[in-house]
């Protein structure tokens, strides 16, 4: 027993040397296993950047000599918590500022890189005749937003509050594309999201502007993240996004350009 | 304590074992703000989706064992063409992963699907983004657990003495109300206490089937999930809440799964 005894012991004290060694380990090679490894780049992108991002990782990875991109892509809400608890990312392309703001100690010098509007999403036809905001009232309509902790439904709450619309969704998704995913199953009639997210939804939905006193103009900032250990390539990717090739390809996606202020 | 014929060495992984499960755990204790927890738990949004939560798991157990203890009885008594096909089929859920569930519950309940757009048609009932829902979902992952559960324990009960029931003259209704059912009652025990810890967990199919909203669907893990990206100690207010209600159960269940004798 006594043995068995020391054996296990030593045995635990050998665990805990592992244990010791791994945490170490992490530190020294963050910039190996953490951040990216050479050739790579991790870019937090808004959910509503998935079409136009996965074509500018494209590019980006066809002329930096096969760089790869990689996306992880979810409300920017999601994404600022990720940062904010040193998720490697190199980039962070945010759907409002606010989400920017949140991580504005961790990224270098945020851009406004593209702007978005809002429109109303119904499915194909629009079988319920939806015409504007004022019709999402119908108690006849099943509406769902985006919860209001994601950028697009906290644009959605403020276009109906301008227009003075009370409107009870049936339910609050998690990022904006699930809108659209409810809304071309038929699950539910209506949606706000953003114009760009129309077009992503292929021909199983379709839009209903929401004129222009009514919208609200939601501005994208980029910015490379402090910690990456790939700030050059950060950078570069960033530097695509900004160029006049990138406003080219966001703007085939129906993103418009940023605000001028 | 008698001399273990086991390697020593197995300690190591074993330790290491521990450690990876528990060291969760006290991460989360170490991060709660025990000062500010009362407000924290008394504070709507907890108080509605702990409710929330607690009659949706409930009326997932009142589904799965309406449905799923005679489903275990015929499973367990009755030999029939197919019984094993049933068999995998009913574990199916187990193994499935939850959001793929969600997305089958929708493409089988939703208002376009295969029985759903019938209950639409006919009675006007349609599930997603209904408690109703909700509880749907949760019953769907969780009363695997408690058909496997109840069928083994009907397996290892000696019939003797049903056949003594039997030729004491009782019918097969009072003997499986009289006889079965109480002898295999710790099974049933555990099976109901696992398929509500299961269901009070769910998250990937409710979220995808049901949606998200305050106090109609948006359960516990939901609202852990949601809170998470803007309130943090919110999160982990009804994190520490989850984690108490699994440690009960635990503990109500530790003859079962720790035998001392």
């Amino acid at each position: 027993m006594l043995r068995s005894r020391i054996r296990l012991t030593a045995a635990l004290a050998v665990a805990a040397l592992v244990l010791a060694a791994c945490g170490g380990g992490d530190e020294r090679s963050g910039g190996s296993s953490g951040a990216a490894s050479p050739g790579e780049i991790k870019v937090f992108a808004a959910a509503s950047l998935t079409a136009a991002f996965t074509k500018l990782g494209e590019d980006f990875t066809a002329a930096n000599g096969g760089t790869k991109v990689t996306f992880n892509l979810a409300g920017s809400q999601a994404l600022a918590t990720q940062i904010q608890q040193a998720a490697p990312a190199d980039v962070f392309a945010s759907a409002d500022i606010t989400n920017m703001d949140k991580v504005k100690d961790l990224v270098v010098t945020p851009q406004n890189f593209a702007s978005n509007q809002l429109a109303i999403v119904v499915e194909k036809g629009n079988p319920k005749d939806v015409k504007g905001l004022e019709d999402l009232a119908r108690p006849d309509l099943k509406v769902v937003l985006a919860a209001e902790e994601v950028p697009a439904g906290k644009y959605a709450k403020q276009v109906l509050d301008q227009a003075g619309v009370s409107v009870t969704p049936v339910s609050q998704e998690d990022n904006v594309k699930a809108v659209v995913t409810k809304v071309s199953l038929g699950e539910a009639d209506a949606g706000i999201v953003y114009v760009t997210d129309v077009t992503a939804g292929g021909n199983k939905v379709e839009g209903v502007d929401i004129p222009k006193d009514q919208n609200v103009t939601a501005t994208y900032p980029i910015a490379t993240v402090k910690a990456s250990k790939a700030q050059d390539k950060a950078q570069a990717f960033m530097d695509l996004v900004l160029s006049a090739e990138g406003q080219q390809v966001l703007k085939q996606y129906g993103f418009l350009p940023p605000p001028t202020t | 304590m008698t001399r273990s014929r086991v390697p020593g060495l197995l300690a190591v992984p074993a330790a290491l074992a521990v450690g990876f499960l528990a060291i969760p755990l006290v991460g989360l204790l170490g991060r709660t703000p025990w000062g500010s927890i009362g407000a924290e738990l008394a504070s709507p949004r907890v108080l509605e989706a702990l409710r929330l939560s607690l009659i949706c798991s409930f009326g997932a157990v009142a589904v799965s064992v309406g449905l799923g203890v005679p489903l275990a009885v015929l499973l367990a008594r009755v030999e029939f063409p197919g019984r094993n096909l049933v068999r995998a089929l009913t574990t199916l859920p187990m193994v499935l992963p939850p959001v793929v569930g969600g997305v089958a519950l929708l493409l089988a309940f939703g208002r376009r699907g295969l029985v759903g757009q019938w209950l639409d048609r006919a009675f006007g009932i349609t599930l997603p983004f209904t408690t109703a829902g909700a509880i749907l979902a949760e019953a769907f992952v969780a009363m695997p657990f408690l058909v496997i559960t109840v069928e083994a324990g009907l397996r290892a009960m000696d019939r003797r003495f049903e056949d003594a029931a039997a030729t004491l003259g009782a019918g097969r209704w009072t003997t499986l109300r009289r006889v079965t059912l109480p002898l295999i009652a710790p099974s049933l025990g555990a099976g109901i206490a696992l398929c509500w810890a299961r269901a009070l967990g769910e998250f990937g199919a409710t979220i995808t089937f049901a949606g998200n909203l305050p106090g109609v669907t948006q359960t516990m893990p939901l609202a852990v999930y949601i809170a998470l990206e803007t309130d943090l100690e919110a999160a982990i207010a009804l994190s520490l809440v989850l984690l108490a209600i699994s440690l009960a159960v635990l503990v109500a269940l530790r003859d079962r799964w720790f035998p001392t004798a």
